[in-house]
């Protein structure tokens, strides 16, 4: 059925394109033919292909790059990426983009291309195409890709050639110095290729594991570790990051979370729905569950003066400055998690929960005016007997730093009798109560449930008087 | 001036194209009798491969059959089947038998064994670090004349990790194992395990002519080889896809399982 249609569609579009000619007596005029960007597969040979730009990131070096015609693989020039030194202030980092705003057709290769050394051996943090500055609808990336000081051949494939019709960003990468020091490298060849030998491709999501995540309506999340893995000639498997737009994304049920082209996951109610992919007709790896837990109740909004507190972590007041709303303290600490955006709410949510820690030590805070601590904790899970949350409180001292003999801590502990699920709990406890022999370099809020509630939500966070 | 002339005939057979001989050369005249079909399977009744033509080889043999390979042989329809017009033998990674992986070796031993010929085959190969398919072929005195006298002609063998590489060889008294005769021929812009090729050689008195759809890469003669010439005897065929062993490397953790290899046919002619 679709083939005759065609056919007569064709039949239709030659009658008219007939009959203009015959009435206006004129040639067809380009407009009949679809706008072709150029298909030139050269970046960088000797150099710039026609059309080609370099821009650095802000913050980048801005002399990192220039043509070198003394060390060049083939011809008679090469781009040479001189990445700063810690410290040099001559900028951060090497990072740059080179784009050709006016767009080329890479539909008919499978990968750039280019040779490439160093003057070390080193690892560029991140390399690739797609990136144009603007959207980015079609980045790719390589992350830390080693090069040796030998002349070697490296190959980014494209995840799928068909979607890059008009594609600016031909080249990028950004790299920062390699163990403290500066340091040269070389590309050389930089090209688009058809290889021919891109072969195999395994895309994957989520890093290819199934990932559980739990939210509510309203709070949308990213899909993300999306990669693209093929099989080149000599046998590496090469894997390369991919922007969502190269994915076409499924949820099993609309009516709980939709996916948007650029990847990301909208909750609309509650209930389950399992997200997967695929790329180029090839189902990717790794899935999504969404647990839409329906629609989420904020904490009661605090009502104090402002003047008489010292706010960690409330949309209601002014934050002290923090430095991490959990520490990750390896080996120990299991708890996941931190600060998240539900809806138009800005909570903390741990999962995991073993211990964690939020800490504010530059500067640390003097609590000698202060008489309490307040926060609202929420347990969206079953409370058992044996369950508790601890809150601890960490002083580092006069020292005002951390160890030294002179800190502090003390702990509440709140039992299960005191624990409600699925609810606010306002918690108003007397800084007396934590028994800590200095208040004046508060730098530590522990939350402490040794794995008996897993999932614990947190907000306003803050001392008052 | 002999290669050029095989080189054409090779072209004109496998694109269909053969026309008169009678004003031929000796030489072309030899090869033109490699036109008629003797032994074909095109593997086009679903189910077990047609015991008629093939046997198997069951287990790990000695020494991982000669090569420390890593599988151990079925003939287990999860490791060898005729589905849809294919020969299908798939490589799984699987505890069986005190192996770490299975998969399937047929061969033609006391069914279907010549002297000289065109022998082809037209497969799809398998991928990864440690894939080791082959078409193959041994001496049918092999049970009173030990490899290597018997003689070992390799129509096709590649490694896994090299997906556009494969090679021909013989093997004899003398020139074994790692000191065969051999040439690799690769492809460009292509690879052996996105699409079907063909791979056979042409074998007459005192010569093998290895190819690769239509392109002869290499002719093998008594001149050519270290050691008694034993390829005017008959042998038989045998297909198998190895795991690991000396001549690829063991898989890593990379390599993807299972793993396939398609045949589309064998077709034997004198």
């Amino acid at each position: 059925m679709k083939s005759i249609r065609l056919i007569y569609s064709r039949i239709a579009l030659f009658g008219f394109i007939a009959f203009t000619l015959s009435n206006c007596e004129r040639n067809l005029s380009e407009d009949v033919v679809f706008a072709k960007f150029s298909t030139n597969p050269t970046v960088f040979i000797d150099g710039f292909s026609a059309g080609l730009e370099y821009r650095p990131f802000d913050g980048s070096k801005l002399d990192a790059f220039a043509v070198d015609t003394e060390v060049k693989y083939r011809g008679t020039a090469s781009m040479r990426f001189d990445v700063p030194y810690e410290g040099d202030p001559s900028g951060a980092f090497a990072g740059a983009i080179f784009p050709d705003y006016g767009n080329r057709d890479l539909t008919g290769y499978d990968a750039l291309t280019f040779w490439a050394k160093a003057s070390q051996s080193a690892s560029i943090n991140e390399i690739g195409f797609g990136n144009d500055f603007g959207e980015n609808r079609y980045i790719v990336t390589v992350n830390n890709l080693r090069i040796s000081t030998a002349w070697t051949k490296y190959i980014i494939p494209i995840p799928d050639p068909s979607k890059l019709v008009a594609e600016a960003g031909l080249f990028w990468f950004a790299e920062g110095p390699e163990n403290g020091n500066g340091y040269s490298f070389w590309i050389d060849e930089l090209k688009f290729e058809r290889l021919g030998t891109v072969a195999q491709p395994r895309p994957a999501i989520f890093l290819g594991q199934n990932a559980v995540v739990d939210t509510y309506i309203g709070t949308p999340f990213s899909m993300t570790g999306l990669t693209q893995t093929f099989n080149l000639d000599n046998g590496v498997n090469q894997t390369v990051r991919a922007a969502p737009a190269y994915f076409t994304f499924k949820s099993t049920n609309n009516d709980v979370a939709r996916v948007s082209e650029d990847g990301v996951v909208s909750i609309v109610a509650r209930g389950t729905a399992v997200i997967t992919a695929t790329l180029a007709g090839v189902r990717a790896q790794g899935s999504v569950t969404v647990n839409s837990l329906g629609n989420f109740v904020s904490a009661p909004t605090p009502t104090r003066n402002p003047a008489n507190v010292i706010s960690v972590f409330s949309d209601a007041y002014t934050n002290i400055p923090v430095d991490f709303y959990n520490g990750f303290f390896a080996p120990f600490q299991t708890t996941l998690g931190g600060a998240v955006r539900i809806g138009n709410d800005n909570v903390i949510r741990y999962t995991q929960l073993n211990f964690v820690a939020t800490e504010f030590k530059n500067p640390t805070v003097n609590l000698s005016q202060m008489t309490h601590f307040h926060v609202d904790i929420q347990i969206p899970e079953g409370i058992d007997a044996g369950d508790f949350i601890a809150i601890e409180l960490g002083d580092f001292g006069p020292n005002n730093v951390f160890g030294g003999g002179d800190d502090s801590s003390g702990r509440v502990t709140i039992g299960s009798g005191s624990l409600t699920s699925n609810a606010w709990i306002s918690l108003d406890i007397p800084l007396a109560s934590f028994g800590l022999t200095s208040r004046n370099n508060m730098a530590q809020i522990f939350f402490i449930s040794d794995a008996t509630i897993s999932t614990l939500l947190v907000d306003n966070m803050y001392f008052y008087r | 001036m002999m290669g050029m002339n095989i080189r054409i005939w090779v072209r004109f057979v496998v694109a269909g194209v053969l026309i008169g001989i009678g004003s031929c050369s000796d030489y072309e005249q030899t090869v033109a009798t490699l036109n008629q079909l003797v032994m074909q399977d095109e593997f086009d009744v679903n189910g077990a491969p047609n015991s008629e033509i093939w046997g198997y080889e069951i287990g790990t043999g000695v020494n991982g059959w000669g090569n420390n390979e890593l599988q151990y042989y079925t003939n287990r329809r999860e490791n060898v089947v005729v589905q849809n017009g294919y020969l299908i033998i798939t490589a799984r990674k699987e505890s069986f038998e005190g192996s770490a992986y299975t998969s399937a070796r047929l061969i033609t031993k006391g069914k279907f064994e010549q002297t000289y010929g065109r022998f082809e085959t037209r497969m799809r190969l398998p991928w990864g670090q440690g894939m080791w398919p082959a078409f193959w072929m041994l001496g049918a005195d092999i049970d009173t004349n030990p490899w290597p006298g018997c003689g070992e002609i390799d129509i096709m063998e590649y490694r896994g990790q090299e997906p556009t590489i494969v090679l021909g060889s013989v093997h004899g008294p003398g020139y074994s194992g790692g000191n065969a005769i051999s040439k690799s021929y690769e492809l460009k812009n292509d690879r052996f395990d996105t699409g079907f090729h063909v791979f056979g050689i042409e074998w007459g008195p005192n010569y093998v002519n290895f190819y690769v759809d239509n392109v002869l890469y290499n002719q093998i003669t008594p001149a050519d080889v270290t050691g008694e010439w034993v390829f005017n005897k008959p042998f038989y065929i045998l297909i198998n896809l190895a795991v690991g062993g000396t001549f690829v490397g063991s898989p890593n953790s990379e390599t993807v399982f299972p793993q396939t290899m398609l045949v589309d046919y064998v077709r034997v002619y004198k």
